[in-house]
């Protein structure tokens, strides 16, 4: 009896660990600093958090279907670029949809390297992480881009204005997290995505175009980056070219800790939002009781396999691995 | 000639048919294209290649026999830029004051320790708890990522010792300090892969997992090993290179898992882990630095190598496939 309610616990702790985890740090945080759970706190890390979370929305979708894009930073960077750059040159209102394009092309020859042609996504998306960046790196000459008119543009909406109190990144990614969230969770769509990445081959005998899903997942993924440069773009309406360098880790360890396995098949949207909030609020935590923001990748390591690690051992019921 | 013996032939080869490919290639263009007068396949111009190719080739030698175990790395960038810092720090502390130069063996063997035992931790992780290797060091480049901004802040760490630097600088029968440090971490790993029990059993549990504990292999420990190995050689990679530079900043070696995999997959090595050689992992890295210069001979914007290079990993993962898909059919008529 004892051994069974001691396994419960840790079933429990394994399937709400992170909601409990999470709970617990906004208690410790709030006791070490009642500014932390102040409504312009709250909403500012929500706000600097929008852009890795806009792209780990889309992220989750590749990593349910049982894939991974790495190229997701460079992809930001060059998207970023692009919309400053044509935004002098056509214009805001012609710049945005063509930047869009063009990133939605790059996801879609990712998309077809990995859905149709079947290649490792670890590999293609770790070259296209380094031909993204130097087709940037040439379409921009190594040089910063800015727009020249900063104040009379209304291009700046998208990253600094509010719109009945809330900010528009914030807006825009609860807008996306709930749109993609109901066609991950309510549509056919959304099951052919965890049909493909929980069992390839038991999705493709029932019918299911596994090429197909893959290729809208990674277009999925591409439309969210464009999303994210934009939002980029438009708070500093100018940029460096290695504005989304690395983040394709830090995105990839906001969807692992909100609890998607890298072999596919299992994740939610609402579990990635967990995770990308969890991220922001001990960086803003640790900040707020004093610590260099240095501190928070300890703390980020620490969790990331804390939390895998009892998923895993809920699942296999023991603690320890069996590896010898 | 025993069937698939001439595939197998042309694929161990590839990456050195590919790099005299490059060879051929950037000195033709070179003769219409060059901005500098000096020939491609200068001796001087060879040796840099080699001395340049060290930092990265010595990780990737560690990153293959890693990727044959079937795991993978991505805190190398981390632990070598930690192990830097220990190594430049550890020359100022008072209580090696008194040593002279003979504070260098201590600071390298300070600067290896801490590499080993960054992988080890990692190995035990992905032992102990059963985490996917990809995981646990994604974690761990975070987690030593923040150990490099505790040491010191966001300040650079520096300290020059001339005679490490000359060590450095110097040439021996021709090659640089760094080029036979490249060499000898070659030779070494390759005999332990291809001589020794742990090298074949790394390479079974790497083809097979369930099998090689069924044959009654302790996985573990082997993990443990390989991951001392490559955290030992991400080590030896910042001492060879910073002995030279004699100053770290905290954001150095960042991405450099990225480069060292994209080396060690041009080489051919599986990333299921199983098949993979220490010297086509040698062709990868020099094939890369080739092109790197070979693009800057030419007179292409340095922008372009990035492109150049990840189109080619993917060429190269294509073209791959399609020989293995032979290969099968082969053995099914």
């Amino acid at each position: 009896m004892d051994r069974f309610s001691k396994f419960d616990l840790g079933g429990f702790l394994a399937r709400q660990g992170i909601l409990v985890a999470f709970a617990l740090f906004l208690v410790g945080f709030t006791i070490a600093n009642e500014r932390f759970l102040a409504p312009d706190n709250v909403m500012g890390v929500i706000r600097s958090s929008a852009i890795l979370g806009v792209m780990a929305l889309g992220v989750t979708f590749v990593v349910i279907s049982g894939n991974l894009d790495l190229s997701v930073g460079s992809m930001m960077s060059f998207s970023t670029i692009v919309v400053l750059d044509l935004h002098d040159k056509i214009g805001p209102t012609l710049a945005i949809p063509s930047m869009y394009a063009m990133v939605l092309c790059l996801g879609a020859f990712i998309g077809f390297l990995v859905g149709y042609l079947k290649l490792n996504s670890l590999i293609v998306t770790l070259g296209m992480l380094s031909a993204i960046h130097g087709l940037t790196l040439t379409y921009s000459g190594g040089k910063n881009m800015d727009i020249a008119d900063k104040e009379g543009t209304w291009f700046s909406f998208f990253g600094q204005s509010d719109v009945l109190g809330i900010p528009v990144p914030i807006l825009m990614f609860a807008l996306l997290a709930s749109l993609l969230g109901i066609i991950l969770a309510k549509t056919p769509f959304g099951r052919k995505v965890y049909a493909v990445g929980g069992n390839g081959t038991a999705a493709t005998f029932s019918g299911i175009r596994r090429a197909r899903v893959v290729f809208t997942c990674y277009i999925l993924s591409a439309l969210c980056v464009a999303t994210a440069g934009l939002l980029q773009a438009s708070r500093s309406l100018g940029s460096q070219n290695t504005v989304g360098q690395g983040l394709e880790l830090e995105v990839l360890a906001a969807v692992i800790l909100g609890g998607a396995s890298l072999l596919g098949g299992s994740g939610t949207i609402f579990k990635t939002v967990i995770g990308v909030l969890i991220l922001g609020f001990i960086q803003n935590g640790l900040l707020l009781v004093g610590l260099q923001f240095y501190v928070q990748y300890v703390v980020t390591w620490i969790i990331i396999i804390l939390a895998v690690w009892l998923d895993i051992a809920a699942k296999r019921g023991k603690l320890w691995s069996p590896i010898a | 000639m025993a069937p698939g013996t001439l595939s197998t032939f042309l694929k161990r080869g590839a990456i050195w048919g590919f790099i005299v490919l490059e060879l051929v290639f950037f000195s033709v263009a070179g003769e219409f294209l060059s901005l500098s007068d000096k020939a491609f396949m200068d001796l001087d111009n060879m040796l840099l290649l080699f001395k340049q190719s060290a930092p990265i080739g010595i990780i990737a030698i560690g990153m293959t026999i890693i990727m044959i175990n079937g795991n993978i790395d991505l805190s190398v960038g981390a632990t070598f830029a930690l192990s830097a810092i220990v190594l430049l720090d550890s020359m100022t502390w008072p209580m090696f004051g008194g040593l002279g130069d003979g504070v260098i063996p201590l600071a390298w063997g300070l600067a290896l320790m801490t590499g080993v035992v960054l992988g080890a931790l990692n190995g035990l992780i992905v032992w102990k708890t059963g985490v996917d290797a990809f995981i646990v060091t994604l974690g761990s480049m975070l987690g030593y990522r923040g150990l490099v901004f505790m040491y010191n802040g966001e300040q650079p760490t520096s300290h020059l010792n001339w005679t490490l630097v000359d060590l450095a600088e110097s040439q021996f029968m021709g090659l640089h300090t760094p080029t036979w440090f490249l060499i000898a971490v070659t030779a070494v790993i390759w005999f332990v892969m291809n001589k020794t029990v742990h090298g074949r059993n790394a390479y079974a549990i790497g083809d097979n997992r369930t099998a090689a504990i069924n044959a009654g292999i302790r996985v573990g420990p082997h993990f443990v090993i390989n991951f001392m190995i490559i955290g030992f050689l991400a080590s030896l990679s910042a001492v060879v290179f910073y002995s030279e530079s004699g100053s770290v900043n905290p954001n150095d070696g960042e991405l450099y898992e990225l480069w060292v995999i994209t080396a060690v997959v041009l080489g051919g090595t599986k990333l299921t882990g199983g098949a993979g050689s220490v010297l086509s992992t040698l062709g990868g890295v020099l094939a890369i630095q080739l092109l790197r210069k070979g693009l800057g001979h030419i007179g292409a914007d340095t922008e372009t190598v990035n492109l150049v290079i990840g189109l080619i990993l993917i060429a190269v993962l294509f073209l791959d496939r399609q020989l293995n898909l032979k290969g099968r059919e082969a053995l099914k008529t």
